[in-house]
């Protein structure tokens, strides 16, 4: 069993995002970048499947679309465990083109499981993981929370409304992944750091992919207006102003 | 032309989101000078069906579910693309939840549409096609154009007021049908618990943070969201401590949510929690501490300890009943 997991890198969740040239495009100066919060969790799954030789994970492997400046988060990837990488060197300007890349590298080398966060904190989109399992027409299965290897069978289990669902998948299979596969991200030890030094990351041609979207400006969200406070001796008022002035209660 | 909106049916019932986003087809389809038609797939009985009527669908496809055992992603985005290709669709809607997340991408894919995912309002422009859609978790709003003729839309849950318009809509009939349906899933296990309002569709939500001390003070926040018909809900820190199921945590790897009225009690309001709950359309803040950042996001408020307040607003809340 092979494991892809797809990692996008992200301004740090806590980054105070700002854009340049007219509010076209996004200010990088002073970003910290990461690994979008649900590939590392994703990645971190994976890496607990293989921990455990009776699921027979032969490897681990992380693929990225992006340019060299996105090197340290796939060695930090490297770093945390995982054993090889793809990147696709583009600079793709949607989900689309994203997805026609990733496409390129399960072409180049076959996985039984890929893993895709369920969207990225920057772009939030949620398009990637099913726009891939469709250009490779496989089944995929979205917003999972568990994920086991069970002799040698798949077994997923998925967030529905109101409940879980569990699931079967034939593999190859796309697996889009929420909070909850994996308690904690995994850190990269010591170790893991020299030892990505030395890994593999294997460089791929963009495929020719024209992008379906465009952004044309970004603005902040609307200001909100000055907190109101009510004395809090007195809670009655509050209710008052959400039942009088807010109507709604 | 056509603007096809795809309603998802919750055992063979529709809900507010089903009603807003046919709210919406009908207004799109109206700048555009075209007719809306809703698809629904599964078993759904015409009584039912005729509940979008009220919001102005004038035809109704319903594809009752012949061999497909059960909700499939690839199964489903062929019969959706296939409708639209049919109807000529100009643009397509589905909701921003889960099944409209997995099946939106996939039916991109098939009609080489381009999509936009979780827009709160109605095109800023025709021409070019520009949507506007929320950002790096609600922190920025983006100006997408669609190039391509056809688009797909998903709609954020509780963002498009419900529109009545009442039409006597037509309803045609047919089972679904796939030539070699796709056999990829199959459902081992189903756990539901039905009763309980969930915390998307909830139009209020009562939220605690680490300022509740304890998992022993919720009973009050239980008894409040109760009383209100609301759901409950909690922060990051809450539910990795356990105190409460992982369901409820709201935030930006949580549930991101849009109800109508937010209290965040103990909540000092990170950015990651604000990246969950900020389109609200009010925010009440109940925090020990002026200063913490929830006061910034709501507006309105109470600086006090959450254990002395909460149960004095239940009690509030319950005079304002009787």
């Amino acid at each position: 069993m092979r494991i892809l997991v797809c990692i996008s890198h992200v301004p740090d969740t806590t980054t105070k995002v700002k854009f340049a040239e007219n509010n076209t495009r996004l200010d990088q100066t002073g970003i910290q970048w990461v690994i979008n919060p649900w590939d590392e969790l994703s990645l971190t799954r994976a890496l607990e499947l293989k921990d455990d030789a009776g699921n027979g994970v032969e490897s681990v492997s992380v693929a990225h679309v992006g340019p060299v400046s996105a090197e340290p988060t796939i060695r930090k990837a490297l770093a945390i465990g995982a054993d090889a990488a793809f990147r696709v060197d583009a600079e793709p300007r949607d989900a689309y083109q994203v997805a026609a890349q990733l496409k390129k590298i399960f072409e180049t080398a076959a996985f039984d499981i890929i893993l895709c966060g369920i969207e990225s904190s920057d772009y939030n989109g949620s398009n990637v993981g099913s726009m891939l399992a469709e250009m490779l027409d496989l089944p995929s299965v979205s917003a999972i929370s568990g994920l086991r290897i069970e002799n040698g069978a798949i077994i997923v289990t998925r967030e529905i409304d109101g409940g879980k669902e569990q699931l079967s998948v034939e593999v190859p299979f796309v697996g889009i992944v929420q909070k909850g596969i994996a308690k904690e991200p995994r850190i990269a030890s010591m170790r893991g750091i020299m030892q990505a030094r030395t890994k593999p990351i294997q460089l791929i041609e963009p495929a020719p992919a024209e992008p379906l979207t465009a952004i044309s400006t970004f603005d902040p969200p609307k200001p909100r207006a000055a907190c109101k406070f009510a004395d809090p001796e007195n809670p009655a008022q509050l209710i008052e102003w959400l039942q009088n002035e807010a109507k709604v209660l | 032309m056509s603007v096809i909106v795809y309603t998802e049916n919750w055992d063979g019932k529709f809900k507010k989101l089903s009603y807003e986003l046919v709210s919406y087809a009908v207004k799109l389809a109206e700048m555009l000078q075209t007719q809306a038609i809703a698809l629904s797939i599964g078993d759904v009985d015409d009584q039912e069906l005729k509940t979008l009527g009220r919001y102005g669908i004038g035809r109704i496809i319903q594809l009752d579910r012949g061999p497909l055992s059960h909700f499939d992603s690839q199964a489903y985005a062929r019969l959706i693309a296939d409708t639209a290709s049919k109807e000529n669709a100009n643009v397509l809607i589905m909701a921003n939840n889960n099944a409209g997340k997995s099946l939106a991408p996939r039916v991109s894919v098939r009609l080489k549409a381009a999509l936009a995912s979780g827009v709160n309002q109605l095109p800023v422009s025709l021409q070019p096609f520009l949507v506007s859609k929320r950002v790096f978790s609600g922190n920025a709003f983006a100006q997408m154009e669609l190039k391509t003729d056809t688009r797909i839309l998903t709609l954020a849950q509780n963002s498009f007021d419900l529109a009545e318009n009442p039409a006597d809509p037509v309803i045609e009939r047919s089972v679904a049908s796939l030539e070699a349906p796709p056999s990829g899933t199959r459902v081992l296990d189903i756990q539901k618990q039905s009763g309980k309002t969930l915390l998307t569709d909830a139009e209020i939500v009562v939220s605690g943070g680490r300022g509740m001390k304890t998992p022993d003070n919720w009973a009050p926040l239980v008894e409040l969201a109760e009383l209100l018909g609301g759901a409950t809900a909690c922060s990051r820190p809450v539910s990795d401590e356990g105190w409460r199921p992982h369901e409820e945590h709201t935030g930006q790897t949580g549930k991101i949510i849009a109800p109508n009225l937010y209290f965040a009690i103990g909540i000092s309001g990170a950015t990651q929690h604000l990246a969950g709950i900020s389109s609200s359309k009010y925010i009440v803040a109940i925090n020990s501490d002026k200063d913490a950042p929830i006061f910034e996001a709501a507006q309105y408020g109470i600086v006090g300890d959450a254990s002395k307040v909460l149960p004095a607003l239940v009690e509030a809340v319950k005079k304002m009943k009787s």
